[in-house]
């Protein structure tokens, strides 16, 4: 090898100059490194310490320790109560106004969530909105916490002396006394109220409906003699017309209509046939967003149309026509079809004007619907008011005829149109008494308020319709200071005692002598509790009277010009006497979708004309309102909800919307459900912001809703579904096809049982503790609902199409949220259940990102015991609702819909303990359980004889963006318009 | 070895090498200049928006943000992309010149790496802060634990995306920080001042300048900037995968991650223009940074602006052509036309179209036109992450969750803030850091006539 050098000295010794070279830069380092040079120098050591130092700080600094909670065990277990085991007690919801039988999950001696009961003939298992939200109710805070006098506690002892020596014609009492109640449909409650008017000298009973049926009820009695209202058989109708009356949403009792509705559209099991519907309104309410044909028409013309109708079907039958009041909208279409469905159709009118009501009795009767689809044997007694009977009280009231009042279960004050009046009478009153269970307007201008406890809290029998009764049992010890006002009217007479005796002693005298099935009083009693529901129909003979007929058809109004404001009751608010339930304030109008909020809906023509947009404010009137462009809503009309506005009801429900009752018009002391000749005008600059949480309304040509007609449907049920097929066929992927060796656990949800009423989401808040988050957060479209309705509007905007469908969490087995979370919080199950692992998640929202279907949701604050966010969530008593099975979210995860985890697990466990295999339809999902259009389907698509698995099978099934291959394990079945 | 006489001057005016040693120090030692201060205090108040707007997010939660169930991502991830962009360039600009032997780069090199250093602290803020519970953030690292053990899903772009920016934090810092080595000795050795003897010492790092040290510090800088290279490719790359392997519309193309590579270094060369216009016109350095540094910059930039507009071009003809509904929705009605817009022309007008005007000479001349338009690009490319971003979410498959999307005040301020972040790092290093890499240079500074003894020189090479 060459030798290169690059000095002597390295070609001498190449060692000794390595060292030389080492030496010198040691020597120059100890240069640096010495006196004062030693500042200036660091080595990595140096370096590594810093770095090591800095570490350890910041991890000490950074550690910090979890709170500790502790949980104590029973000393002694109270009896029926199994920590983490959910007990089930029937029980009865009625409001004054909706009815439905239920049956209440109590969870460690808390009411946690309302079930439908299945052995109800009325409410068939289905519960609506507001009966799933009355559990929140119980936890409320505006409840009175004992009984009051002026607004002091007050003892009960002296409460009841004041009071009966009062209405014992005490001093200063001159007038008479005034029980006011809503409706009362409890035996026991009508039999005590009976004896209290007796033994109490001068009493009289006043029924006051919110919501009322006074023209109906009249007219019933003028036509039939009947002081109710006959039972509408929707199931057995092959026609439906109604004029106005809103029979899914809030039209007298629409659980049970709903039920029977969707059953006579099913087309799941190979029918050919379906009920036709026609709806005839001003406003979109929820059943014309279902009819099949809806006609937009102004309230006034609703007479017109009524007389037309029946002119078109007498002339047909050879019976007497009326000349009178005319409509230029022809529908006599809808005769021909009634015509020809003689016997199987129903006309109803949501009319509180007693002329129309007894001219659509007469179409009825003509068509001999009578006896078919109307029924008097199980006539409706959950409407008992008459409108003129609250004028004369209010005359007698200020009059000074009146010296006490007892106002019971009803809110004259906040939703009467002359609730001022009332309120300004009853502060000069010498006795008044509220027996409310929680504050509103009428309780504040009370002296004494004695609450009564909350329906889960207390005894009850009720008879929502003739001869079908059903009990209410307590489901928590009262949790304040509070007492039936039956007990309270029965203390006045003189009498201790408890209600729950008198109504054993009740029936025991009526009903068990009545019945065969059981020899001993207590078998029947404990079995009429437990089922909940008892029946003992006995047929009525009803006989009709044609004569009102000639008088009220010459008595009806003409058509009016000029715009006219129509009030209606919204879906979830109703007359708003839970104003105070925040899940209902948030549940969106199902049409409008709007939570929070009341709103002028105004046409999409008369927007378009005048400059009008959403959140733009319209003076109607003198009273101003935000607008909302409402498609399909009727030319020349305005809708407003009523419900809104409340000034004393808690902390949630105050100040909410607009107060319309002062509003509404009285005729002759009928309530009138629109005002005539109203003048609009554009509050410029203005804009209020509204809560909306779908703000797209077209489907833009994507198959996301498939629907078709009925026609289409029987020539081929694969109509309007045809894309599923060229899907299927080019459906290619490279991984391999999952599969589940267990269960797998598949939904399905069909489209033409929908009606969109918003059942589900509630159930399902109930049951997955959804968090409450307030108008701001809504509007900021961060709803929290795992279940969601997606309403769109097709065809004409003047009067379109709608379509409901709720989309909840697809459980996708190729799920894209699945494979881009980080941490892996979201796996998928071996059920094939797209699962949410809380505690793994740090909220990186990637998933919601990459979900089709937008069905995630983010927990975008602390929406548990956080001021900002005061609804139930923020006190201990609010949150005795929530359900213990399922964990509360903090603040920065996603949570979505799980197909209700907890209750798969239950009933598998049940099941394994059993020793058996799980049976079909055991499990039943929150939104399932409780639907009250049997929309839902859940099941086992692993097992061939499932429903679910058979439903699948269907050519009406879909996959909802199947072509993206995610492969949902929710199907949807079309939905079929019975149009031709 | 770089011969003048072939390739041309890189520096102006004849100096000397301990001239350039003095000149480049000179801002380090003078008095701080009165613009100084008022630019770190304007700094320091938009960084205390954003310090405010952390706090608020933080305490309260990402509800302060105008994000919602629909857009789950807004400003925040705009922002990070496009910090994460700028960050390219200060690599790029190391890395790609080198391999090019585009010798002129050493001027400008320090300055780039600075911002990269700086651009992706504040865009790592954001996928941080983004995080509905960032005190839970280290469970994206696959760290040996008693949980199952439960590892992260390596399946996930995002975990893709923590490795790539960290190691790319790491390695760009560390690249940027081992090349100042000498240069801090430097200012160790000819400072007067004690502290900053001390300081300079302790990043010095015990720098002798010995052979064998000098050796090492090439072999370093020759395995960081191999490592560097690969990464340049690779971090946006995978940032556009976050994206690209989603389902949404707009989302799911297989042409985003060279889209998104040539893009990152788009705006980081248009950040870099703008910043060295800035250093040139303040500390007066205009024979360092030269005209045609300047120039051959904008050179680029015309050449990455054609690129851009290609891409703009491709990705709406392919969702054409695609066939698919949800694609055509989202680009023929969501970006060119509808409320977004305005976003889109304004992202295709500023990357597409205004850079082409550096084909003309006397554009290139103008600074303050070079400075506009440098600003303009970064305006666009920030347009550009807002159209992918936003337009894709608040539209996509169901109508019904269409939603629209606003940034609010909390939003803005964490931005603004990270603009001030960076204006703060970006004065301090033009304060207490030499501007431009004096070892480098002093290699590239040949002189054509023998001012100073020739052996000497030679010593040095």
């Amino acid at each position: 090898m060459k030798t290169y050098w690059r000095s002597i000295e390295e070609l001498a010794d190449p060692n000794e100059l390595r060292r030389e070279e080492a030496r010198q830069e040691a020597k120059q380092k100890s240069l640096l490194l010495r006196g004062d040079e030693r500042l200036t120098a660091s080595s990595r050591r140096d370096f590594l310490k810093t770095l090591g130092f800095s570490l350890a700080a910041a991890s000490i600094v950074a550690s910090c320790r979890k709170p500790v909670e502790k949980a104590i065990p029973y000393l002694v277990k109270p009896e029926e109560i199994t920590p983490g085991m959910a007990n089930y007690y029937a029980s009865t919801y009625f409001d004054g106004t909706d009815y439905g039988s239920i049956l209440v999950k109590v969870r460690d001696g808390r009411p946690i969530k309302i079930e439908g009961n299945s052995l109800s003939p009325v409410s068939q298992q289905g519960t609506s909105a507001r009966i799933q939200a009355s559990v929140l109710n119980l936890y409320d805070e505006a409840r009175f916490k004992g009984p009051l006098l002026n607004n002091n506690p007050v003892t009960w002892e002296t409460a009841d002396r004041e009071i009966s020596a009062y209405l014992d014609g005490g001093k200063g009492k001159s007038g008479k006394t005034v029980l006011l109640t809503s409706t009362i449909i409890s035996p026991s409650t009508r039999q005590i109220i009976r004896d209290f008017i007796s033994g109490t000298p001068k009493t009289e009973w006043i029924q006051y409906d919110a919501s009322p049926a006074s023209g109906m009820l009249s007219a019933n009695k003028l036509c039939f003699g009947q002081w109710a209202i006959p039972d509408y058989r929707f199931d057995k109708a092959r026609v439906v017309v109604s004029f106005a009356a809103d029979f899914l949403g809030t039209w007298l009792s629409p659980v049970e209509y709903t039920k029977r509705y969707s059953a006579a559209r099913q087309l799941r099991d190979g029918q050919k046939e379906m009920l036709r519907h026609y709806q005839i309104e001003a406003g979109m309410s929820l059943t014309g967003a279902n009819a099949d044909v809806r006609f937009p028409v102004k309230p006034s013309e609703e007479a017109g149309l009524v007389l037309a109708l029946y002119n078109e079907v007498a002339k047909a039958k050879g019976a007497r026509t009326y000349s009178g009041v005319s409509s230029s909208v022809d529908i006599s279409g809808i005769a021909v079809d009634l015509l020809e469905n003689k016997g199987k159709s129903v006309v109803i009118s949501g009319s509180n004007d007693e002329n129309i009501q007894v001219v659509v009795n007469a179409i009825n009767q003509l068509l001999g619907n009578y006896g078919e689809t109307l029924d008097w044997n199980t006539a409706l007694l959950t409407r008992q008011g008459l409108d003129p009977d609250m004028e004369r009280l209010l005359d007698d009231l200020k009059s000074g005829q009146v010296s006490a009042l007892l106002v019971w279960d009803v809110n004259p004050v906040f939703n009467h149109p002359k609730g001022a009046e009332f309120a300004e009478a009853i502060e000069k009153l010498g006795l008044s008494v509220s027996f409310s269970e929680r504050k509103d307007e009428t309780s504040v201008v009370c002296k004494y308020v004695l609450p009564e406890p909350n329906y889960l809290e207390s005894w009850n029998d009720f008879e929502p319709k003739s001869g079908i009764y059903s009990l209410a049992q307590p489901t928590i010890a009262p949790i304040f200071d509070s007492r039936p006002a039956q007990e309270s009217l029965l203390k006045w007479m003189g009498k201790e005692q408890k209600y729950h005796e008198y109504i054993q002693k009740t029936w025991a005298e009526k009903y068990y002598p009545r019945q065969s099935v059981f020899a001993d009083f207590r078998l029947f009693w404990n079995d009429s509790l437990q089922k909940g529901v008892f029946e003992l129909v006995s047929p009525v003979e009803v006989q009709y009277n044609a004569e009102p007929l000639s008088l009220a058809a010459a008595k009806l109004e003409p058509v009016k010009p000029g715009v006219e404001l129509v009030f209606y009751e919204s879906v979830a608010m109703g007359n708003g006497k839970y104003a105070n339930n925040p899940w209902l304030q948030e549940l969106p109008d199902p049409v409008a979708k709007i939570s929070w909020d009341n709103f002028a809906a105004v046409p999409v023509e008369y927007a378009a004309a005048n400059g009008l947009k959403n959140e733009d404010v319209i003076n109607l009137n003198g009273l101003e309102l935000p607008v909302f462009v409402q498609p399909g809503q009727a030319k020349d009309t305005v809708s407003v909800a009523l419900g809104y506005g409340r000034r004393v009801a808690g902390k949630v429900g105050e100040g909410i919307g607009t107060d319309l009752y002062p509003m509404l018009p009285v005729k002759n002391g009928i309530r009138s459900n629109y005002l005539e000749n109203v003048t609009i005008e554009k509050v410029p600059g203005t804009v209020y912001e509204l809560a909306i949480s779908q703000t797209h309304h077209s489907m833009e040509g994507r198959p996301i809703v498939r629907e078709t007609t009925l026609d289409e449907y029987v020539k081929n049920p694969e109509a309007g579904n045809e894309m599923r097929n060229e899907v299927l066929a080019n459906s290619v992927t490279l991984y391999e096809k999952p599969s589940f060796n267990g269960h797998h656990w598949g939904m399905a949800v069909d489209l033409n049982s929908c009606t969109g009423c918003g059942n589900c989401a509630i159930s399902c808040q109930a049951e997955n503790n959804i968090q409450v988050i307030g108008k701001e957060q809504v509007r900021n479209r961060r709803i929290m609902h795992w279940i969601r309705i997606d309403r769109y509007f097709s065809e004409s905007p003047d009067n379109p199409q709608v379509s409901f469908q709720p989309v909840m969490c697809q459980h996708c087995d190729n799920a894209p949220c699945e494979n881009v979370c980080p941490v892996a919080a979201t796996p998928h199950s071996e059920e094939g259940l797209n699962q949410m692992a809380y505690n793994r998640c740090v909220g990186t929202k990637y998933c919601i990102n990459n979900c089709p279907y937008r069905v995630r949701r983010f927990n975008w604050f602390q929406y548990v015991n956080n001021n900002r966010f005061d609804y139930n969530s923020n006190s201990e008593l609010g949150r005795m609702v929530l359900n213990p099975d399922v964990t509360v979210r903090s603040r920065g995860v996603v949570e979505k819909c799980s197909m209700c985890v907890q209750r798969i697990q239950e009933k598998k466990l049940a099941a394994k303990l059993e020793g058996r295999p799980l049976a079909e339809g055991e499990i039943q999902t929150a939104c399932q359980q409780s639907c009250p259009g049997n929309a839902i389907v859940f099941g086992d698509l692993n097992d061939p004889e499932s429903r679910i698995s058979k439903l699948f099978q269907y050519k009406r099934n879909y996959h909802l963006l199947e072509e993206l291959h995610t492969l949902p394990s929710v199907g949807y079945l079309t939905k079929v318009r019975n149009q031709a | 070895m770089y011969k003048t006489e072939i390739r041309g001057k890189l520096i102006d005016g004849d100096k000397s090498m301990d001239q350039i040693s003095r000149e480049i120090l000179a801002p380090i030692d003078a008095k701080t200049p009165k613009w100084w201060y008022a630019a770190i205090t304007v700094s320091l108040i938009l960084f205390g928006w954003g310090i405010y707007s952390i706090y608020i997010t933080l305490t309260q939660g990402i509800g302060t943000w105008g994000v919602n169930n629909t857009v789950g991502w807004g400003w925040a991830i705009i922002n990070f992309v496009w910090w994460i962009g700028i960050g390219h360039a200060g690599t790029a600009f190391s890395i790609f010149l080198l391999i090019l032997r585009q010798k002129w780069r050493t001027a400008i090199n320090r300055a780039a790496e600075a911002m990269t250093v700086v651009a992706v602290g504040c865009a790592a803020l954001f996928p941080l802060l983004h995080m509905g519970r960032p005190w839970l953030f280290f469970f994206i690292f696959p760290y040996p634990n008693t949980r199952g053990p439960l590892w992260v899903n390596f399946n996930s772009p995002l975990f893709w995306d923590f490795v790539a920016i960290s190691a790319y934090l790491l390695i760009s810092a560390s690249f940027w920080y081992f090349g100042m080595v000498p240069d801090f000795a430097t200012i160790r050795d000819t400072t007067k001042s004690k502290i900053k003897k001390a300081v300079y010492g302790f990043f010095a790092f015990g720098w002798t300048g010995s052979t064998k040290e000098w050796l090492r510090y090439e072999g370093l800088a020759f395995v960081l900037g191999g490592i560097a290279a690969v990464l340049v490719v690779s971090v946006h790359s995978i940032v556009s995968t976050d994206f690209a392997v989603s389902v949404e519309p707009g989302w799911h193309t297989t042409i985003f991650p060279p889209y998104f590579v040539v893009g990152a270094i788009f705006s980081g060369f248009a950040m870099v223009l703008t910043l060295v216009v800035l250093m040139r016109k303040l500390y007066r350095m205009e024979n360092f940074i030269t005209d045609s540094h300047v120039d051959a910059v904008c050179r680029i930039l015309i050449f990455i602006s054609l690129i851009m507009g290609t891409a703009y071009i491709t990705e709406i003809f392919i969702a054409w052509y695609s066939g698919s509904p949800y694609e055509m929705f989202t680009f023929f009605h969501n970006r060119i036309t509808g409320e977004y817009a305005l976003q889109f022309w304004g992202m295709f007008i500023f990357n597409a179209l205004v850079p082409q005007l550096f084909w003309f000479k006397t554009v290139r001349k103008r600074l303050w036109v070079v400075f506009i338009i440098s600003l303009l690009i970064n305006w666009g490319m920030w347009f550009e992450r807002f159209n992918i971003v936003v337009t894709s979410l608040s539209k996509n498959y169901l109508p019904a969750n269409w939603a629209e999307y606003h940034p609010t005040f909390i939003e803005i301020g964490m931005f603004v803030g990270t603009l001030g972040m960076f204006a703060f790092g970006v004065l301090l290093f033009f304060r207490y850091i030499p501007m431009i890499a004096i070892s480098e240079i002093k290699m590239v500074s040949k002189f054509d006539k023998p001012q100073v003894v020739p052996h000497k020189e030679k010593s040095h090479e």
